[in-house]
């Protein structure tokens, strides 16, 4: 459609894929963005975007593990705290990195502190994608 | 365990940063594209210029 139905009386028409993605739990690519990177998008038959997400944010994480980064386990200080908050971003992914016991449980050389962050940004990110396919799903960011 | 050189990590760190950027603070495939550049751009610039403003005050 080449010019803009802002404004007009009757409402654009979607067609019957994007109305089937959007029945249902109205949090439920939120829920699941937040579980597994990308996965919010899926919900929503954006594979293209899904597919980069999982691979951005699955990828940062494991490369913050691969460098040893730290998984915080609890919070005794401020700062802990807010890396944890982080880290719970991650979703399943910090889950099953503490029952395999992955990650370091102290940051020892120069590279294990960047991996450190690697994994808490990776949290941020992620919920920034959960809350992306969140607004997909209300109609609040244009498809 | 890898060890990677600090201009590596910025730059994967960027990398992964901008593709999210892009992908969710833009609403068409081309406006994505170009944001996602735009903050690799700045992540990796601003990191090189900061090193070498770093590199001289240490002198």
């Amino acid at each position: 459609m080449l010019y803009s139905q802002k404004g007009m009386a009757t409402p654009p028409v979607k067609n019957v894929q994007g109305q089937s993605s959007k029945q249902g739990f109205v949090y439920l690519p939120l829920i699941a963005g937040w579980l597994f990177p990308g996965a919010g998008h899926f919900l929503l038959r954006k594979w293209g975007r899904g597919a980069l997400l999982t691979v951005s944010i699955v990828g940062m994480f494991a490369m913050g593990l691969a460098m040893k980064g730290k998984i915080y386990t609890g919070a005794q200080d401020i700062l802990e705290m807010l890396g944890f908050v982080g880290d719970l971003g991650n979703g399943l992914l910090f889950v099953v990195s503490r029952i395999f016991g992955l990650g370091a449980d102290q940051v020892q050389v120069t590279t294990a502190d960047y991996g450190t962050k690697f994994i808490v940004v990776a949290g941020l990110l992620n919920v920034i994608a959960a809350v992306d396919a969140h607004n997909l799903r209300t109609g609040r960011k244009p498809e | 365990m890898i060890h990677v050189s600090h201009f590596t990590a910025v730059v994967l760190f960027a990398l992964f940063a901008s593709t999210v950027f892009g992908i969710t603070q833009r609403e068409t495939p081309r406006r994505m594209v170009r944001y996602g550049v735009y903050c690799f751009t700045l992540f990796v610039g601003s990191a090189i210029v900061i090193s070498w403003v770093m590199f001289l005050i240490a002198r």
